[in-house]
């Protein structure tokens, strides 16, 4: 880990700590309106003043920073272990299982996903608490956001599919489903954690942008991109600068994990 | 030396001479106003007219009998000199001004009205327009006794008849431009579809200002097309347009603090946003929910306990009004002013569902049952205002122990929703209302209407409150006594706030921006806000907002 790793690690450490630590830090909760003040300037009572509901800023942060950053990597997991079954599979597999999963995977590339996250949303249940949907939120993106992975797994199991030491376990007799787990995953396993650690950002920035049109984290429950919604008055902004919060922590969060991330010299 | 004075006097003449031309012109000018239209208008038949877009052309270029004053809400005379309504307003009678032509010079006699009206109750053209005409089975029957005299026979009263005809844009039966030949103030000159509209000063148009002078004043009017209201706002920042018809709080709020002389705040408008419970009895919703949303005491519950006047002052930054009823105060005749105004009030609304049987214990709110209040409202994704609106009313009613979810939904889905499947347990939106006439609410308020939206179209009234405004509102479609339909339009104002199938929200102001380079601008609340009086609009010489001249 060379020092600028270090430092992307710590920071993210004492982002997690903070966030852990948020209803201790911040007594009040984060879906109280206080209607007397809305669109407050920083103040002891609220550090980074109020949004327009009069809800306090600081503390929708952090609750807002323990969302995204809870449920983005369980989706970034969830999309890496279909990545890596379906890409190791078809890689290590070849002939028509290979040819049907890059199918699948370029048609569902092709697809409008915007339009397709909208009809998903559209036809779940309406009757589900707000933390419910935030998870039904991640769970989709988690379910959608596969397809990349998949090429890149698929295309280093195929080198590994070829390589001299599989060739000396399949003539001593290891059964296709053994070669599969004890010599092919291990050899992709960097590949599947740097799989793992890009995609956490990615759907971070799904979330916000989600968000933003209004169909990521329902109100009240604050998350990243509902935070980011208040850019859209950008003569405000200027007004509030410590608005800006929101968005130097979203920016900070996703250079520390691209930081952390092993180069690519090391995952090979 | 006085020879030479003269003759240096004259070149200079000669060489300034165009400029004085083109100032001298300039000052008899109007400019030419520019604003963004916020679709493509669908249509230029002002007939078949059913959007912002198109109504906006039909506004600009079509000329009508009577016209409404946008400000005074009176009926003045248009094409017709004089009207007047007989047989239980079955009949009208129209005398048509003399000698005006249309723009591209076609005489206009009562044959054109009589064509228009022939085409406008075509049942095979599905004319929107015309459906608001249509009182019963049967033929309109046109008279044209003159050139200048049409009588219009319906088969049946129809209610407001003369306030009808301001929708009613008249064409020419005989000019070979079918449609595009007008009696409005413009004509369409130009159409690029997907970027502007051109529309250019009618010569032929009839009316004249105090001094004898031809209006309009404006030569032309561009009306790009721009579905962004960023960009719009953006455009009207920058001086390349001129007006914003319509206005949000958020973006009012934006541009007063730059440029306050450029935004109009009429008050109080005839918009509503309201929250309305599904009582449809098909519905999939669970019994027990549906057994509250059919409660008259729950729902004045919920509507006591929402603070109506936080709504106005946080979510429209003070451009709104709290709202009770399907009249807006905006709508001077027909608002029932003797209601009394309720008051938020918590406790209040506690006492009230306690007496229907619900219990309030550890700050939630349960039935008799035992089942917790808990319901979710969808809104349309994207709109700020709503998304703010349901998230204050989370609060309010956490306070009477109910818990409210909050669901944004893209508008196709929750219009299927709605309209259709009628999955979902409460729903906010807003209605956009253009006509002062209670008529125009007829498709929400009979129970067989498809807009009665918490339970539309019933074969028969499900409740005796319903089973009495169908009642009202049929009564006072049929006469034309405006005391008579007052009293009914009155009484269902009543049972609406008495029974509160829709809670009233707020009433949003009509705000518009207008560049201080127009002259002669009144904003009002009807729509057009901004530009109702465009007979009237010129530009001045004001550099710092708007479109160069």
């Amino acid at each position: 880990m060379n020092p600028l790793q270090k430092v992307a690690a710590i920071i993210l450490c004492m982002i997690l700590v903070l966030i852990v630590l948020a209803t201790i830090l911040v007594p009040t909760p984060y879906a109280r309106q206080f209607r007397d003040v809305p669109n407050a300037g920083p103040s002891i009572a609220h550090p980074l003043g109020t949004d327009a509901l009069g809800r306090d800023f600081l503390s929708r942060l952090l609750y807002g920073t323990r969302v995204s950053l809870l449920l983005a990597p369980a989706a970034a997991l969830l999309s890496t272990v279909i990545a890596a079954s379906l890409g190791s599979a078809a890689g290590f597999l070849g002939g028509w299982f290979e040819s049907i999963v890059l199918a699948a995977t370029d048609l569902s590339l092709a697809l409008p996903w915007l339009f397709l996250l909208l009809t998903v949303r559209a036809m779940l249940p309406l009757d589900v608490p707000p933390m419910a949907s935030v998870i039904i939120a991640f769970l989709i993106m988690g379910l959608l956001g596969w397809q990349a992975s998949v090429r890149v797994i698929c295309a280093t199991a195929r080198g590994v599919r070829d390589s001299d030491f599989l060739l000396l376990a399949r003539s001593s007799g290891c059964k296709p489903a053994r070669l599969l787990l004890r010599h092919v995953a291990p050899n992709l396993r960097p590949l599947f954690y740097a799989q793992f650690w890009i995609s956490i950002p990615l759907f971070i920035l799904t979330e916000a942008n989600l968000s933003i049109l209004g169909l990521g984290v329902m109100e009240p429950m604050p998350s990243w991109g509902n935070l980011l919604r208040g850019f859209e008055d950008f003569p405000a902004l200027a007004a509030a600068p410590w608005r800006l919060v929101p968005l130097i922590l979203l920016v900070t969060v996703v250079m520390c994990f691209q930081l952390v991330l092993p180069s690519q010299e090391v995952t090979q | 030396m006085m020879r030479r004075a003269c003759i240096v006097f004259a070149f200079a003449l000669v060489l300034c001479w165009p400029f004085l031309v083109s100032a001298e012109s300039a000052s008899q000018s109007g400019g030419e106003l520019h604003f963004c239209l916020r679709g493509e208008p669908k249509t230029f038949n002002p007939l078949l007219v059913e959007e912002d877009a198109s109504e906006t052309v039909r506004y600009l270029t079509g000329g009508v009998l009577i016209r409404l004053n946008r400000q005074t809400q009176a009926l003045e005379p248009g094409l017709a000199v004089s009207w007047k309504v007989s047989e239980e307003g079955r009949k009208i009678s129209f005398r048509l001004r003399s000698g005006l032509h249309f723009s591209d010079g076609t005489p206009f006699t009562s044959e054109d009205v009589a064509y228009t009206m022939k085409a406008l109750m075509d049942p095979q053209l599905h004319s929107p327009t015309g459906d608001s005409f249509r009182s019963d089975e049967g033929q309109v029957i046109v008279q044209t006794p003159s050139t200048d005299a049409v009588v219009v026979i319906f088969p049946a009263p129809v209610a407001g008849l003369e306030r009808l005809f301001d929708q009613v844009a008249i064409l020419s039966a005989h000019s070979p431009k079918k449609e595009m030949a007008v009696l409005g103030p413009f004509y369409v000159a130009d159409y690029a579809p997907g970027s502007h509209i051109l529309l250019r000063r009618n010569t032929n148009y009839w009316k004249k200002d105090k001094e004898g002078k031809p209006l309009p004043y404006l030569d032309s009017i561009r009306l790009d097309i721009q579905r962004n209201r960023d960009v719009e706002l953006l455009r009207f920042r920058r001086g390349e347009i001129h007006l914003i018809n319509v206005l949000d709080a958020e973006y009012f709020d934006r541009l007063q603090k730059e440029t306050p002389a450029a935004t109009h705040d009429a008050g109080p408008g005839l918009d509503s946003e309201f929250l309305w419970f599904n009582q449809v009895p098909t519905a999939p919703v669970a019994e027990t929910k549906r057994a509250w949303f059919r409660s008259t005491e729950f729902r004045k519950a919920v509507s006591m306990a929402i603070n109506r006047a936080d709504l106005s002052r946080i979510v429209f930054g003070g451009h709104a009004q709290p709202a009770f009823g399907p009249v807006s105060p905006a709508n001077h005749f027909w608002f029932n002013s003797s209601l009394s105004v309720p008051q938020y009030d918590s406790a209040a609304a506690l006492r009230l569902l306690t007496q229907a049987g619900f219990r309030h214990e550890g700050g939630t709110l349960s039935d008799s049952s035992g089942n917790r209040v808990e319901f979710t409202v969808i809104t349309n994704s994207g709109n700020k205002s709503r998304e703010q609106m349901v998230t204050m009313i989370q609060q309010d009613l956490s306070q009477i122990g109910i818990k409210v979810n909050l669901v944004t939904l893209d508008f196709p889905s929750l219009i299927e929703r709605i309209t259709r499947t009628y999955d979902y347990e409460a729903c906010l939106l807003g209605l956009v209302n253009t006509d002062l006439d209670p008529n125009s609410q007829m498709n929400v308020w009979l129970s067989s209407a498809e807009n009665h939206q918490w339970n539309p179209k019933q074969s028969k009234p499900a409740t005796v409150w319903e089973a009495e405004l169908d009642r009202l509102m049929l009564s006072q479609a049929s006469t034309i006594s405006d005391k008579k339909r007052k009293a009914d339009w009155d009484r269902v104002q009543q049972i609406v706030a008495e029974q509160q199938p829709f809670i009233y929200l707020v009433n949003k102001h009509a705000m518009s921006a207008i560049s201080p380079a127009v002259v002669g601008s009144s904003p009002s609340v009807l729509d057009p806000h901004a530009f109702w009086n465009v007979e009237i609009l010129c530009l001045g010489s004001d550099p710092s907002m708007g479109a160069k001249k």
